[in-house]
């Protein structure tokens, strides 16, 4: 499942300068993209984009070479947007509600909530769970809607330090377990650093500069201290 | 049980001190009893009168009552539904129905018996004129206050307009829509009375200002109480249905 973005342009209703310009990308099956840059370089706009919720003024998405349409890909919003009024099973069902070629059983579900350690919550609803636990349900939710490109926009960017990081470790595990390929959002530089296999940083100028992270797989929290990241981390923030 | 004793304690013993207050001065002849009764005699009257109070009067002001606010929620829920699908029918029908509220029912009443006669229709129509705004109301804004980002999420699972509807708007809606529904189950009853009021030959809106005339003062305050007690009973219905649907907002 390679996901191309090819010659991309996308401008606001109403605005004159295009927040995307021109941009090309290619994120190979199976690979951990995070994207970088200040507020206001069109993060979130190029997940839109290949979500379908946007149209791109120009260029072409396509995925295994057939261009994206809704429900193509998975996606995880920055806010959780767990649906009150469901418990956390029907809540993470709700994919397979909508498309009826999803086959995904209770049990199934079940077996998902047990993994990320909420098999006691099935039936709670949203506002009886921490924002960690949230967290882990709305990722469940777009990982049991069973697309191969999951797209996900800060995640973890309201989440407190040591959630945080438990949460890192968690998706790490998943990700290595599942071929998913994940283009992921974040702030946090350490955090790009230590999840991705590359990082994209979109600059102001519309540009984008690739780096790959060097570090091995699989990935350990000791690694955060080690000499590559903590260089690569001051690298990314002088450039950004 | 003993929520409800620690939450109407003071009330209680507020009205009871009232109803004590009352019951000297009438008593004592302070206030004559043709102005505010006592409340022994309120209570006695209801003792004495109950058969055609509530086999009658009650028994047909339910009837108005029932059927004006089935129309007012039914017509209410469908106005709303098809303002929130069309901006057309929303820009059209949502002034009428603000500017519906601002008449004064009491002066458009008797237009309703030109039109309906003294039959049970001019009560209903009272009625549904009373309730039917709360309800398009609460249910329109109910529907509208969908936020954008959930709306995007189900859109970028492939979801399509009627099941967004069903899984996102309508639950999103209901809060908003049982708050109407309180409001309208109490107005409806104070539309059926009020219609009663303006031409009927039963009812306890008609009841009462038939004993206003002839100065039973006890008389007007029994089908006060009782309109009173009944519309307590189904505000508090209404309550439960709200609790009972809206399980999860009491779960923490």
């Amino acid at each position: 499942m390679t996901l191309i973005l090819k010659n991309v342009t996308y401008t606001f209703p109403k605005k004159e300068i295009p927040v995307i310009a021109k941009l090309n990308l290619t994120v190979q099956q199976g690979e951990f993209v995070s994207l970088i840059g200040k507020s206001g370089t069109g993060k979130s706009t190029i997940l839109k984009l290949i979500t379908g919720l946007l149209q791109a003024d120009e260029g072409e998405i396509s995925i295994n070479k057939k261009p994206v349409t809704l429900g193509d890909v998975g996606f995880m919003p920055q806010k959780d947007l767990l649906f009150p009024w469901r418990t956390i099973l029907d809540n993470i069902m709700i994919g397979a509600e909508i498309k009826k070629e999803i086959k995904i059983s209770k049990e199934n579900a079940r077996s998902w909530l047990k993994k990320v350690g909420l098999s006691d919550y099935e039936q709670a609803y949203p506002n009886q769970l921490s924002g960690g636990m949230r967290q882990r349900v709305a990722f469940l939710r777009t990982l049991l809607t069973e697309k191969e490109v999951l797209l996900l926009d800060e995640p973890f960017g309201a989440l407190d330090s040591i959630t945080k990081k438990e949460m890192q470790a968690w998706l790490l595990s998943i990700w290595q377990e599942l071929d998913k390929t994940i283009v992921f959002i974040t702030h946090d530089l350490e955090e790009a650093c230590y999840l991705s296999d590359r990082i994209i940083l979109l600059k102001e100028d519309r540009k984008i500069e690739e780096t790959i992270v060097p570090l091995p797989r699989p990935r350990y929290q000791e690694m955060l201290h080690s000499q590559i990241l903590v260089e690569l981390r001051k690298e990314l923030e002088k450039k950004i | 049980m003993k929520n409800f004793l620690k939450q109407y304690s003071f009330f209680v013993v507020f009205v009871i001190l009232i109803m004590v207050l009352v019951e000297y001065l009438v008593r004592s002849k302070i206030v004559p009893a043709f102005i505010i009764p006592a409340p022994t005699s309120v209570a006695s009257h209801i003792v004495e009168q109950w058969r055609p109070l509530i086999l009658e009067h009650l028994k047909a002001t339910m009837v108005e009552f029932s059927i004006g606010f089935i129309i007012a929620v039914t017509a209410g829920v469908a106005l709303a539904v098809s303002m929130f699908f069309s901006k057309t029918i929303e820009k059209m029908l949502y002034p009428a129905v603000v500017i519906s509220q601002m008449i004064p029912i009491i002066a458009l009443s008797p237009i309703f018996v030109l039109w309906f006669g003294y039959s049970i229709w001019s009560k209903v129509a009272v009625t549904v004129l009373m309730s039917f705004f709360p309800i398009v109301v609460a249910t329109y804004d109910g529907l509208k206050s969908c936020d954008k980002d959930y709306i995007e999420l189900l859109r970028s699972m492939g979801a399509n307009k009627r099941q967004i509807f069903s899984k996102l708007n309508i639950p999103m809606a209901l809060p908003s829509f049982f708050s109407g529904l309180k409001i309208a189950i109490v107005y409806s009853l104070v539309g059926a009375t009020i219609g009663e009021w303006l031409g009927a030959s039963e009812g306890l809106g008609y009841y009462s200002r038939r004993m206003s005339g002839d100065l039973n003062a006890s008389g007007v305050f029994a089908s006060i109480v009782i309109l009173t007690v009944v519309g307590i009973i189904l505000f508090a219905i209404a309550s439960l249905l709200e609790k009972r649907t809206l399980r999860w907002k009491n779960r923490l």
